[in-house]
């Protein structure tokens, strides 16, 4: 009897220690990141099957591998598709696994460029001549050698890139008596204590830990309105010393409060989740909100014809507004077997007139590319005319940023979502807000 | 087993070797039965158990090659702000996910009991124990909307003249862990009461009759005869439910994620965030070692007295 516990004891034993040692070796197995091929890439005229992994829930990515594959017919594709959220915690098994993904939805990016488990597109960049496009496009999906982004070799592309700014009902923006855009950050805030005086909701947003804080949007406007953008950026990069509590962002921050003490928000804004936001404003509640151009194609259909765009105005006359603008990032696994293909495919979606079109009709934003590739149409009355006109208004001034809850993977989750549900409770001031994020910020890149 | 009764004329030198065989093939019988379930237990709980021990005392993102680092990952944990809070969360949660369920269950129980053997009695053990098989995030999406500012709960408020006291439940700092927590009422109430009533029906009649006979009220048998009775069950309920709260993960995770503000983050919530969203292998394996071992702590004496009860 002992004799048999022993057997079975030793056997579970050796099992435990079997998969003990195979992950932490195999881990350190992990090849590094190999260099993209020199020759001009294609997808040849073998049969190709591409594997990709896609974002559940938005068309554009299957849309265009529809198209790719009418055009190239030897291509052929193995798309699976997950949830955003599932995506960040997939990715790196993913990468990392005996079936690494030729082309990938890539949520953030430094730690698997850092791991070497994604393809450097240097290579394909010189090849494919991505270097010669307007500089910001591709700045975001850079990383440099000490694992800071915004310069360095090239990780990923975008299938296009997205901009975020204020929508507004036209009939309840009427109601309140605008008439045009406003040009500050002041007339901003009269059109909105005139809201509230209307009995209206001056700002729909949603806040649930469900899908994370929606007022890091107005706050990050708020930022960008009040002070420069290089320093934002250089945060959400990781540059060394770069901190997100600097007397901009301070002011910006007590601005976001008074907002919140005044009711511009809902009440119920730390129970709303995204989508719950999206179906009241569509249905009629709050005069403005804070969103990005993804939910043209919802808008155009929910609230066709009264739905308006502007970019959120400078505090300071002079200046020029500001945007979260970023890319629809997509990457190449290290081990990918089509990643000649996939690079094809990438510049393919920036060139390709059709694959343009679609880029703007179901993605809703600006299909970015060479400077010189033509702006697909865009249905008169759409409100994709407004956001894809607004793009070039931001590029002009220099004022993009990529988005503050992209400054490291779990800074949203951990830090903007509670600190600014705590600011919406009374129970977190505009300094003590920055303080707490800066804190969990240095935390996070410390380990 | 066997016993000697079974072959009385046999010498008992070459009965003891027969009986020695016998004695081995049926452990091995016994243990070749017991295999399966024994791998899977330990492929899916004692593994991942280790693994998880092991992980704690590496700095690791699940990707690159792990790196030892001892115990910091063990004080990293205490550094952390708020993890003593999502404690602090774990444990309210016990009053809401076990207290309540395991008290009201017996209430409950005994009325069924009493007063509804019959069909009544089927379909009030059935709606209470339906939630137990309805899956829970589809519970957590109609718990939301019920729980809503313009949800079903603010709307009969309103109706019966609470109007004041509405608001958006889940998303409140005071009241998001007590709304979390009828969540887990409603989940754990049917188990609670299906496993207390099995319990009563097992108890002696004769008892009940000669409690009456000595004049016993509805209360008086119930603190006297049933609860008494009935430690062995309770035990069991406290056990499963005390683990369901300090270890939550799921009710919290479907219903507010841990807001508003980490008012309902419990630990669970915690590492999971730290494994999967921040990459941090290592310091979520020693919080979830930590956890395991609050747990441990909290139920051995429930364990404890139980048996002790049973002697």
């Amino acid at each position: 009897m002992k004799r048999q516990i022993w057997l079975i004891l030793s056997s579970v034993a050796i099992l435990v220690l079997l998969s003990i040692v195979a992950p932490l070796t195999a881990a350190a197995q992990t090849p590094e990141a190999t260099e993209g091929s020199a020759s001009t890439p294609n997808c040849g005229t073998a049969p190709v099957t591409l594997n990709a992994y896609f974002e559940t829930g938005f068309d554009l990515p299957f849309k265009l591998s529809e198209e790719f594959t009418k055009q190239y017919p030897n291509v052929t594709w193995n798309i699976s598709q997950d949830q955003f959220a599932n995506l960040i915690n997939e990715t790196p098994r993913l990468l990392a696994g005996d079936n690494p993904p030729d082309l990938i939805r890539l949520p953030t990016l430094v730690s698997f460029a850092k791991d070497g488990l994604l393809k450097n597109l240097d290579d394909y960049a010189t090849a494919f001549g991505w270097d010669k496009w307007p500089v910001p496009q591709l700045n975001q999906a850079r990383v440099a050698d000490d694992g800071t982004r915004g310069s360095g070799s090239l990780y990923a592309m975008g299938l296009n890139y997205s901009l975020t700014g204020i929508f507004y009902n036209k009939k309840l923006a009427a109601q309140i008596g605008m008439t045009e855009p406003p040009k500050t950050l002041a007339d901003f805030e009269a059109l909105l204590a005139k809201a509230k005086a209307a009995g209206l909701l001056p700002i729909m947003e949603w806040g649930s830990a469900k899908s994370g804080m929606g007022l890091a949007f107005p706050l990050q406007a708020l930022m960008a309105s009040i002070g420069p953008v290089g320093p934002i950026n250089d945060w959400i990069f990781n540059k060394p010393g770069a901190t997100i509590d600097t007397p901009e962002n301070l002011q910006a921050a007590q601005h976001l409060e008074t907002w919140i003490k005044d009711g511009y928000f809902p009440t119920d804004i730390n129970a709303i989740e995204y989508t719950d936001s999206n179906a009241r404003f569509v249905k009629g509640e709050g005069v403005f909100t804070f969103n990005g151009d993804w939910e043209n194609a919802d808008y155009d259909t929910n609230l066709a014809g009264n739905v308006g765009f502007f970019l959120m105005p400078p505090a300071d006359a002079s200046g020029s507004p500001a945007a979260m603008s970023a890319p629809l990032t997509y990457g190449i696994a290290a081990n990918a077997k089509n990643a000649d293909c996939a690079a094809f495919f990438l510049n393919w979606v920036a060139s390709n007139d059709a694959a343009r079109q679609i880029d703007v009709t179901v993605g809703g934003s600006n299909p970015g590319g060479p400077t010189d590739a033509t702006m697909p149409t865009v249905t008169t009355g759409s409100i994709t005319n407004d956001t894809l006109a607004a793009g070039p208004i931001v590029g002009k001034a220099g004022s993009s940023m990529d988005f503050i809850a992209n400054a490291t993977s779990a800074i949203f989750a951990q830090g903007w979502t509670p600190e600014l549900q705590k600011m919406v409770g009374g129970k977190e001031d505009a300094a003590g807000l920055l303080k707490a994020v800066q804190a969990e910020y240095e935390r996070e890149l410390a380990q | 087993m066997i016993t000697s009764d079974t072959h009385p004329a046999t010498p008992v030198a070459s009965r003891r070797t027969h009986l020695n065989k016998r004695v081995r093939r049926e452990t091995v019988i016994g243990w070749l039965f017991v295999l399966p379930a024994l791998l899977i237990y330990a492929t899916f709980v004692l593994v991942p158990s280790l693994l998880t021990i092991v992980y704690s005392f590496f700095h690791w993102n699940g990707v690159t090659a792990a790196t030892w680092v001892g115990l910091k990952n063990y004080v990293t944990v205490f550094q952390v702000p708020d993890l003593l809070g999502t404690i602090i969360n774990a444990f309210l949660l016990v009053i809401w996910f076990s207290f309540i369920p395991v008290g009201l269950g017996l209430v409950v129980a005994t009325v069924i009991h009493r007063v509804a053997t019959g069909r009544l009695g089927a379909v009030a053990r059935t709606v209470l124990f339906l939630p137990q098989v309805i899956p829970l995030v589809a519970a957590g999406i109609i718990w939301g909307w019920l729980l809503s500012l313009s949800g079903l709960i603010n709307e009969i408020l309103t109706a019966i003249g609470l109007g004041a006291i509405t608001r958006a439940w889940l998303g409140d700092f005071d009241w998001a862990l007590p709304s979390v927590g009828v969540i887990g009422i409603w989940v754990l109430l049917g188990f609670c009461t299906v496993l207390l009533l099995t319990g009563i029906t097992k108890i002696d009649q004769s008892l009940y009759e000669s409690a009456r006979i000595d004049g016993a009220g509805w209360f008086r048998e119930f603190i006297s005869v049933t609860v008494p009775l009935l430690r062995n069950e309770i035990g069991v309920c406290l056990t499963v439910t005390v683990i369901a709260a300090l270890a939550a993960f799921d009710i919290v995770y479907v219903s507010t994620a841990g807001g508003p503000g980490n008012s309902t983050a419990v630990p669970g919530i915690q590492i999971y965030i730290l494994a999967f969203t921040q990459r941090n292998i290592g310091l979520a394996s020693a919080l979830a070692v930590l956890l395991m071992l609050l747990v441990i702590v909290v139920i051995l004496p429930i364990q404890r007295l139980t048996r002790e009860n049973i002697q």
